[in-house]
């Protein structure tokens, strides 16, 4: 509904509405076709321009994919990929611990990548995957994390905010996305983790592991994870399934970020680079050899 | 990879499924609930990626409430209601399929009857006195032949599950620790047991 009867501007006056029933409703008329998600329109706020071949998804999906490995060989354009991330909860909150590379084919392109995304002071989400979509997307869920804020006058729930995530990622099923990330907070009904994917997953859970290292993170969680860990006890965990996966997974490296969610917000813990665990472990294991 | 199973007894019908969600050699979670439930007295197994058995089960079940509250309160029938969920997956097919195959059991309070209905990813809608999904079809339906009997009792309908299951844990090349197996009845839906406590999140 616009007032005095005008058509609203095409950018800017309706930017407050982005994700309201409001927006949608005013757009839905100029859709040209039947049946695309109203995150597809085109040239609108919030909305994406796609290929304009027969089929957008396959296109997206063949030329703009980003696997594991050397899946992505023939494309023109690689993207950054390749990561171990973790969040466990236990009885003291939540440990969010991350590597820090990114790698393009077997390229490493950076070693300084910012995989945790600090949301909100109560909001974390991780990165694994394509980074561009990671990043773009989460930022995006920030954005719709902020407007329920602004319009209900309170936080949104961590349960809601991973539900418009995993959401997001359904109406854009067959695109090509690639997003393996992990929404976690405090809210009202305590510390809650999700883990949310490119293909729409949404599971609510007290351990994930993502990522192409993610496999040998677990060996070390799922072996040394107790429910009473203290603090101490579980950024030393975070820490060194980090470092067994970054040791082993070429794709992983650079600086373990870890961060520790408590009921006032999140708190960054630490960012050590993970050559400098490798020795500060091997001498561990010197010592205690030889006592 | 899911496994879902169902038989009908006498004053009720009985579904199980498997808890755990796995992509490639990576289990994520073992102790889903992917057995949903509708009305008050229906509730829905279901196999198939965890997205769409989310989308798929949540826009049923809440299109189910909408109508009772749209129309003072009447129930749909089992009947109604699979047919509801089939006509959605015959029209999403052609534009973006659900993936999802399930078995949807129900008890009519109007005729005092239970119904189990099998429903295919690809529209199919087939009233069935058991019935299993996924890998389970292969190892379960001969175990489910022989011993399935007209009116059957609670007890006997739970140990051709229990029977069925046990199949599974043997033969399966896929190690399925945890089943959680729901039972809807008069009473409406409740958990008879379950392997991993789903709010154990």
């Amino acid at each position: 509904m616009s007032m005095f009867g005008m058509e609203p501007l095409v950018i800017g006056d309706d930017i407050l509405d982005i994700g309201s029933r409001k927006a949608v409703d005013r757009y839905c008329g100029n859709k040209a076709q039947i049946g695309l998600s109203q995150d597809l329109l085109m040239g609108r706020p919030g909305a994406f321009d796609v290929p304009n071949v027969k089929d957008p998804a396959l296109y997206c999906s063949s030329h703009f994919r980003s696997t594991c490995g050397t899946g992505d060989a023939g494309q023109e354009i690689k993207f950054a990929k390749g990561t171990t991330t973790l969040a466990f909860k236990f009885n003291g909150g939540i440990i969010v611990s991350v590597d820090s590379r990114a790698t393009q084919g077997n390229y490493i392109s950076s070693q300084t990548v910012k995989k945790v995304i600090e949301m909100n002071p109560y909001l974390l989400g991780t990165m694994a995957g394509g980074a561009a979509d990671c990043s773009y997307w989460e930022r995006r869920l920030n954005l719709q994390c902020r407007m329920y804020e602004l319009r209900n006058g309170r936080r949104i729930t961590v349960a809601a905010a991973s539900k418009l995530l995993a959401g997001t990622m359904a109406s854009y099923r067959g695109y090509g996305l690639s997003m393996g990330t992990m929404i976690t907070g405090w809210d009202e009904t305590g510390p809650q983790l999700y883990y949310v994917d490119d293909d729409g997953t949404r599971l609510k859970g007290k351990m994930f592991s993502v990522g192409s290292g993610s496999t040998f993170a677990y060996g070390v969680l799922d072996n040394y994870y107790r429910e009473d860990l203290t603090l101490e006890e579980a950024i030393d965990l975070g820490k060194r399934a980090i470092y067994h996966a970054t040791h082993r997974d070429a794709a992983s490296g650079g600086i373990n970020n870890l961060y520790h969610v408590t009921k006032d917000g999140w708190v960054k813990i630490h960012a050590i680079d993970v050559n400098d665990m490798h020795y500060e472990f091997e001498e561990e294991k010197r010592n205690e050899m030889s006592s | 990879m899911d496994t879902v199973i169902g038989v009908q007894y006498k004053d009720g019908v009985i579904i199980a499924a498997d808890q755990a969600n796995a992509r490639s050699i990576l289990i994520y979670q073992s102790n889903l609930d992917k057995i949903k439930q509708l009305t008050s007295h229906s509730a829905m197994g279901v196999s198939g990626p965890n997205c769409d058995l989310v989308q798929f089960t949540e826009y049923i079940s809440k299109n189910l409430q909408l109508y009772e509250l749209r129309h003072e309160g009447t129930k749909l029938s089992t009947k109604a209601q699979a047919n509801f969920c089939r006509n959605e997956l015959a029209v999403a097919l052609r534009k973006g399929p659900y993936q999802v195959s399930a078995l949807l059991g129900g008890f009519d309070l109007t005729t005092q009857k239970p119904s189990l209905y099998y429903l295919d990813y690809m529209g199919t809608l087939q009233k069935v006195p058991f019935g299993a999904q996924g890998y389970a079809q292969y190892f379960t339906l001969s175990t489910m032949d022989r011993e399935y009997r007209e009116n059957l009792d609670e007890t006997a309908a739970l140990d051709i599950i229990g029977k069925a299951i046990h199949e599974l844990q043997s033969r399966f090349l896929i190690k399925q620790n945890n089943f959680i197996i729901k039972v809807i009845d008069q009473d409406g839906v409740r958990v008879h047991s379950q392997g991993a406590d789903p709010a154990d999140t």
